[in-house]
């Protein structure tokens, strides 16, 4: 706020100089100038009169001559008044208007408006650098997870968005160069309810630029980072940043993984994915020979991983120096490139071009050689939705959702991003075994999933149970409070104990201190989980079947009423 | 030869020898004190105000402060004086001149140290 405050009274100082010097004249002519009064005497204005009479001049030009009428001679050097001061009150009041609008100064007020509102967060936070495709996916995801974020993003359009896209929150952002560290102290980097940083802007420079400051001015601070070369990646990792993204690999990761272990893919949309919402039906990709149009960045992550998952695929690539070797020179949106690949003999096509247009077409094109194909596209542009929903695809890859999903449970349930790292090692056998249990259990709808930690904070019932020697199950949480006869829906994903991460851990292990667990379950669970973790009345309930009495005279009836056989044998 | 030097220094300068002027004489005699002589202190110390405006450094912020201070003192006096000549009629008893007088021997005070700042800037400027 100090620095708009110096730069208007800066600006201000010639308009300021201008308006009095224009009163001190007209001041000092008034009073010099002799009239009369209303017998003819000689008189003389007073500083007071002519002040006033100055005053109203200017801005009005009304209420008469006073206190007596004028005389020539002063009449000749109001009219000249007049026009100095309306010149000079019109000379001040554009100046101010034309500072209102000025570049420079709306830029230091909205920058001290950003100041203002990351002071006023009371909530822990992160910050975004970079709204871009992946960005502007992520906030609004955390905001609907009731996770506060500050935004620091180089294009005002793409700010613009932040501002239209009327999120549950109020989410502070700044339109500058989040690599420059006194922007990133601003968004609050140096407050402690920061927990962590998201470098995700298109510029590699840029981010690891934005992890080397977060890590220097807050070194315990949590930092996500996006990378597209190993150079960068390796660089980032070598001053401990927490989390690497590389887009290309993760997106190539999930379309050989879409292909060969569809569950697992899917896997990571129900769990990540807000509760209560319809979920997808289970697809199947048929067995057999794929056609990949495209051999950029994508492209040639994608054939790794195919090679990787053991996928026999044909290359079309139109640049002949990049093309792999057996692989088909052309451009895929033609017939003849896609028939010297043999779609006719193929199960399905990835159309993986940088272009949406091109993937769309590619698609069209191949349908018509060989309507059974299974159709796979890229989608780069959030924009082209609806293109792509009207195209009636069997799948469509957006780089950015993947990317997102990566991002996501590491900020919101870290335990969720231990359980799917592994989960992504697993079979197609295991994960579509486990979504159909979440299916049933959820009535077709997403989970929610959520983390329980047993300590004082989180679950004072059950640590003080587990340290009074009690022998507590994991079953034992998932009893409903109301009735423990019937379990919650829900299904413990992953036990982790002093590091040693267990999936799918049985109902029947018996909790220790300092456990972390995870859970997915139907809406509202969460909830009712909280009963047993936080109130040792209904963790007895739950674990016994006895009702406690509450108050005080209860207790002593209970008391009494337990003691009393005792005293009779 | 700095033009925007010279005009800041002679602001700086007119409104302490204005206000010098104006407080010179006789604290109860008003013969000796001219209320043009005032309003002319006053004006300059104005312009010397808003000359000050916009400048971060911390020797620009104090003289802002000065300049302030003088303004407050000058303004007051003014309207004491005004109030007594129009509303109460004793503009021109001693009592009131020695309040307008010593008000406006505060401003000098503030317009003594704003003129020693300035010229212990221009002696530390080793060009």
């Amino acid at each position: 706020m100090e620095q708009v405050l110096f730069l208007f009274l800066r600006r201000m100082r010639a308009p300021l100089l201008v308006l009095l010097l224009a009163f001190a004249i007209s001041i000092g002519g008034l009073v010099l100038i002799p009239g009369q009064d209303f017998d003819g005497n000689p008189w003389k204005m007073d500083f007071l009169h002519a002040f006033y009479f100055v005053s109203f001049m200017g801005s009005t030009i009304g209420f008469g001559e006073i206190p007596y009428p004028f005389t020539p001679a002063q009449r000749l050097w109001v009219t000249f008044c007049i026009f100095l001061t309306v010149i000079a009150w019109l000379y001040a009041i554009g100046k101010i208007i034309s500072l209102m609008q000025d570049q420079t100064f709306s830029r230091a007020v909205s920058e001290a408006r950003f100041i203002y509102k990351v002071r006023a967060i009371q909530s822990p936070f992160y910050i975004v650098c970079g709204y871009g495709e992946a960005g502007s996916l992520l906030v609004p995801a955390l905001a609907r997870r009731g996770v506060q974020t500050v935004v620091i993003e180089k294009n005002p359009d793409r700010l613009n968005e932040l501002v239209m896209a009327g999120l549950p929150m109020d989410i502070p952002s700044l339109c500058a160069d989040a690599s420059i560290p006194k922007h990133l102290v601003e968004a609050g980097l140096r407050r402690s309810l920061c927990r962590g940083v998201v470098a995700n802007t298109d510029d590699n420079a840029a981010n690891v630029k934005i992890a080397v400051v977060s890590k220097l001015l807050r070194p315990p601070l949590r930092v996500i980072c996006r990378a597209t070369t190993r150079e960068a990646a390796s660089n980032m990792a070598s001053f401990n940043t927490d989390y690497i993204i590389n887009p290309y690999e993760v997106f190539a990761e999930h379309m050989a993984m879409a292909l060969r272990r569809p569950s697992v893919h899917q896997l990571h949309a129900i769990l990540i994915s807000l509760a209560g919402r319809p979920l997808v039906p289970p697809v199947h990709p048929p067995e057999g020979k794929w056609v990949i149009c495209g051999y950029g960045r994508f492209g040639r992550a994608v054939h790794a991983a195919f090679e990787r998952e053991g996928l026999p695929m044909t290359v079309i690539e139109s640049d002949p120096e990049h093309a792999p070797p057996d692989s088909v020179i052309g451009s895929a949106t033609d017939p003849g490139p896609l028939e010297a690949a043999g779609i006719r003999g193929s199960v399905g096509i990835v159309a993986g071009t940088d272009c949406d247009a091109d993937n769309l077409s590619i698609v069209m094109t191949a349908r018509a050689l060989n309507p059974d194909l299974y159709q796979v596209a890229r989608q780069d542009w959030r924009g082209d939705t609806e293109v792509f929903k009207a195209a009636k695809l069997d799948l469509v890859m957006e780089a950015s959702r993947v990317t997102v999903w990566r991002m996501l449970p590491l900020i919101t349930t870290p335990l969720l991003s231990n359980f799917l790292r592994t989960a992504r090692t697993l079979d197609e056998d295991w994960a579509g075994k486990l979504i159909s249990n979440i299916r049933k259990i959820c009535h077709d709808r997403t989970p929610e999933t959520w983390a329980v930690r047993i300590d004082e904070e989180d679950a004072h019932a059950i640590n003080d149970g587990l340290l009074a020697g009690k022998q507590i199950t994991i079953q034992t949480l998932m009893r409903d409070a109301r009735d423990r006869d019937r379990l919650l829906r829900c299904i413990p994903l992953l036990l982790d104990r002093d590091g040693q991460q267990e999936l799918l851990p049985d109902p029947e292990t018996p909790l220790k201190v300092g456990d972390k667990l995870l859970f997915t379950g139907a809406e509202g669970c969460e909830r009712r989980m909280d009963w047993v973790l936080l109130s040792a009345k209904e963790l007895e309930y739950v674990e016994s079947g006895i009702e406690r009495p509450d108050g005080l005279i209860w207790r002593w009836l209970a008391s009494l009423y337990a003691t009393r056989p005792t005293l009779k044998s | 030869m700095n033009l925007e030097k010279v005009i800041f220094g002679f602001f700086i300068l007119l409104a302490m020898t204005l206000n010098f002027g104006f407080v010179l004489g006789d604290i109860e005699n008003p013969a000796h004190h001219h209320p043009y002589e005032l309003f002319a202190t006053l004006v300059v110390s104005l312009v010397a105000t808003v000359l000050k405006f916009g400048d971060r450094s911390h020797m620009g912020a104090v003289l802002l402060a000065t300049s302030l201070v003088a303004d407050l003192h000058l303004i007051a006096a003014a309207v004491v004086w005004g109030y007594a000549t129009h509303v109460t009629g004793t503009g021109h008893e001693p009592g009131t001149v020695a309040i307008v007088v010593s008000l406006a021997g505060g401003a000098l005070l503030a317009n003594l140290a704003s003129t020693t700042l300035l010229i212990i800037e221009t002696v530390n400027l080793r060009r």
